[in-house]
């Protein structure tokens, strides 16, 4: 890993493709230094100095800053990819030669982080767009969702091509293969279309990894948004079988409901009723084979805060600014056997009829947003999906 | 005395910018109006076109020969540019690109690349609606970078940020309002680290920090706008030096000329601030004259506003008084272009230049006694970024182009 560039590398190096800017620097100290910066600025003056002399570096140290970015928090990415694009820059304008087969070996391992894979893939297609068609298909199910964008379009193509043509079997093939790979939504949803059009159901709730089981409890006072700081029973115990004194005096009883919105979209207000300015606590259950850290990715328009077997993953409030699909990621760890996801979804007492929405959507995947579906997972019933 | 018209002189000088750069969101000064001349014939006078790698609504800026703009690309917007292009020639000079570090979530409307860049004319401070801030210098390469999400965890707002940091002096004011965690940050020009950081109400603002010159550099105040009022801070400190305590819009900011703050709070109210030490005195408000997204614009002593419904009034900027208003509507070939606005306005030589949303730019004669719309042109692609002013030319940033209009 240490990349020493001597005087002899450099000399060779300037031999062979003009690049007197290779200066001999022992490259992983500073390499280090990037890796360092952190929130609030810190290490950002050191990080500027080295990335100075990174960025003067010959095309060599390009393997070595992209290695570099495995692990990287996303601040220390940053300052590590500018230092790549510098390199590059000025190494095709004084036409240089880029390493171009140790870029392409880099893209290839797909043990390295999936955003730096990405870009060596774009050194690789901006230097040669023939790269494209040449690296591209072998990426559908390629860890970096960037990646296999690509290899989606390309494979949905090919099943374009095949419907025009009226082979619809092999069409179909081709769409059944994309969507498996497919990440995104809107190329999820395109699929999706199509496949349905050739009539083959599609199950999004387990493609996406959405729960679709829960037990739901509400109304907790949540007047003037106060509740959400007010720790009530289900943060401290989770026993089904119990009542409390809710908003009002309503009584609280957990409900048991199972989803059959596609997007796995639980709407408290219907299920429950629609209260305002109140707090619900919605459960789920997750069995997962093995210890695992993955995503938990939620969208709401309400207040909330989760909690992963009993740990605290975020707390947010903001109220009605819009629900989005993976509006927020949280990683966790599962642990083997029965986990349990709490959710808390505050509503406000805002009027407008935008205002009404209580609702969640949780799913459970890996870092490139592949579902992981508990051990336990029921089939899709006809209308959505199950877990 | 002296101080006082030691200060007014300082805000006439000010007034209007001159010369070739225009550092930030509506101009160096903060005023959005150039000294310069500029083609008020658009569709003739357009010089070069560039496209874009990715969505944007910030507005271009311009330090010496390069037009600097950022765009924002990726399925989850989660792709950072910064571009300079040649202003002579519109030829890329540079890109860098960023990873967002923060969330990328807005309103179909809005992108990741919707506050505008701004400069000290050495460097550039490139921020997004992740709150994501990136200091480059002027041949690209990176200074410092800073993520303020991931720093602040909950500062963002799902619908999008807006707010477009200012530079004063070797501070750069940031502001990052929301409902959940709001702050704003003065940081040092030269390293990115906090100066000093205040907590903001906790309420969504999209509005962006004004400059408000003093008589000498030293004195010069950055006013923040929210829900609650205004708050002039000395720059380098953040101490507080005077507020205003009335409701104010969360979208358009206050606008400045002469001295005098013309503020969208209960529609549109008139604060002098040249004896600042003593707060703002309320000179007058008017219910009709509230912008709509759009800032105002004050140019020498009339003050205009972008209504909802597309209708461009004109006030006296010293009582308030409505002289008059314009529908801003253009009858083009195939329908007639009119109502919603974005962009803030920016004005040269007696001319407000106004893009609506539908990509349909306006020029408008504010010398006569009454406003007339004296050239038009449909750039056919949505428009809601505020365009820049320099060297004669006006730069204006569509979701997918740039362009330059004048030589």
């Amino acid at each position: 890993m240490l990349k020493r560039f001597g005087v002899l590398l450099g000399l060779a190096a300037g031999a062979a493709g003009g690049m007197l800017e290779v200066r001999g620097a022992d490259t992983a100290p500073l390499i280090e230094t990037l890796r360092s910066v952190d929130a609030e600025g810190k290490g950002g003056p050191a990080a500027a100095q080295a990335f100075q002399t990174l960025s003067k570096e010959g095309p060599q140290a390009i393997p070595p800053l992209l290695t570099a970015l495995d692990g990287a928090n996303p601040l220390a990415s940053n300052y590590l990819r500018n230092a790549i694009e510098n390199i590059v820059a000025r190494t095709r304008k004084t036409k240089g030669a880029l390493p171009l087969a140790e870029i392409e070996a880099f893209l290839k391992d797909t043990r390295h982080e999936p955003r730096a894979r990405r870009l060596a893939f774009e050194i690789l297609v901006s230097t040669d767009k023939a790269n494209y068609d040449r690296l591209v298909p072998g990426m559908l199910n390629d860890p970096s969702t960037e990646l296999r964008r690509d290899a989606v379009i390309q494979v949905m193509e090919q099943g374009n091509a095949l419907f025009d043509e009226d082979k619809k079997d092999e069409a179909k093939a081709k769409y059944r293969a994309a969507m498996a790979a497919a990440r995104d939504d809107d190329q999820v949803k395109t699929l999706k279309k199509y496949l349905e059009e050739l009539g083959e159901k599609v199950d999004l709730p387990t493609h996406f990894g959405f729960l679709m089981t829960w037990k739901l409890i509400a109304p907790f006072d949540n007047t003037a948004g106060k509740g959400f700081a007010v720790a009530y029973s289900p943060e401290k115990e989770l026993d089904f079988t119990r009542e409390y004194e809710g908003k009002e005096g309503v009584k609280a009883a957990w409900v048991p409901t199972t989803t059959d919105d596609e997007y796995g979209i639980v709407d408290l207000a219907k299920v429950l009723t629609p209260f305002k300015g109140s707090v619900a606590y919605a459960v789920a259950e997750f069995d997962s084979d093995a210890e695992k850290a993955v995503d938990l990715r939620l969208g709401t328009p309400n207040s909330w805060k989760v909690w992963l077997n009993g740990k605290l993953l975020f707390a947010r409030e903001e109220y009605h600014r819009g629900m989005n699909l993976d509006q927020y990621r949280m990683r966790g760890t599962l642990k083997k056997g029965k986990n349990t996801i709490l959710v808390k979804v505050c509503q406000n007492e805002q009027t407008e009829e935008w205002a009404q929405r209580w609702q969640i959507q949780l799913r459970i995947c890996d870092g490139t947003g592949t579902a992981v579906l508990s051990a336990d997972r029921k089939a899709a019933p006809a209308t959505g999906g199950s877990d | 005395m002296k101080t006082l018209r030691s200060l007014c002189l300082a805000s006439l000088l000010l007034s209007t910018q001159m010369g070739a750069d225009w550092t930030q969101f509506r101009g160096t000064d903060t005023t959005g109006v150039s000294a310069d001349k500029v083609p008020t014939r658009l569709a003739e006078s357009i010089a070069w076109t560039a496209e874009l790698p990715g969505r944007g609504l910030s507005g271009p800026i311009v330090v010496g020969d390069q037009v600097i703009l950022t765009a924002s690309s990726g399925f989850n917007q989660d792709r950072l540019h910064v571009l300079s292009f040649s202003a002579k020639s519109g030829e890329l000079n540079w890109e860098r690109q960023f990873w967002a570090t923060g969330r990328t979530n807005c309103h179909p409307k809005m992108c990741n690349a919707t506050p505008t860049a701004a400069s000290d004319g050495q460097r550039i401070f490139a921020f997004f609606s992740s709150n994501d801030l990136a200091c480059l210098d002027l041949e690209g390469n990176l200074q410092w970078f800073r993520g303020l999400t991931h720093d602040y965890p909950n500062a963002s707002n799902t619908l999008g940020m807006s707010s477009s940091p200012v530079v004063v002096g070797d501070t750069l004011v940031v502001q990052v309002e929301n409902d959940s965690e709001s702050l704003a940050v003065g940081l040092d020009t030269a390293t990115g680290e906090n100066r000093w950081k205040l907590d903001r109400p906790i309420s969504a603002n999209w509005t962006s920090p004004l400059v408000l010159p003093g008589a000498k550099p030293a004195d010069t105040l950055v006013v923040l706008q929210s829900s609650k009022g205004l708050v002039a801070l000395e720059p380098k400190t953040g101490k507080e030096k005077w507020k205003y305590a009335e409701n104010c819009s969360t979208i358009p900011s206050a606008a400045i000329s002469n001295g005098v703050l013309f503020v969208p709070s209960k529609g549109l109210t008139a604060l002098d601030v040249r004896a600042a030490g003593e707060g703002p005195v309320s000179v007058w408000n008017s219910g009709k004259l509230g912008p709509s997204t759009p800032s105002p614009i004050a140019i020498a002593d009339k003050v205009y506003t972008v209504g909802g419904a597309g209708v461009l009034s004109a006030a006296d900027a010293k009582d308030g008084k409505a002289l008059w208003q314009l529908r801003l509507q253009v009858k083009l070939e195939d329908r007639t272009s009119g109502g919603q606005f974005s962009a803030t306005p920016v004005a040269a030589d007696g001319h407000i230049y106004l893009f609506n949303e539908e990509g349909v730019g306006l020029v408008i004669n504010t010398s006569g006694e009454k406003g007339e719309v004296v050239a038009s042109h449909d750039f056919k692609e949505q428009i809601l970024g505020t365009p820049a002013i320099s060297n004669g030319a006006l730069f204006v940033r569509s979701d997918r182009h740039l362009w330059k209009i004048g030589k």
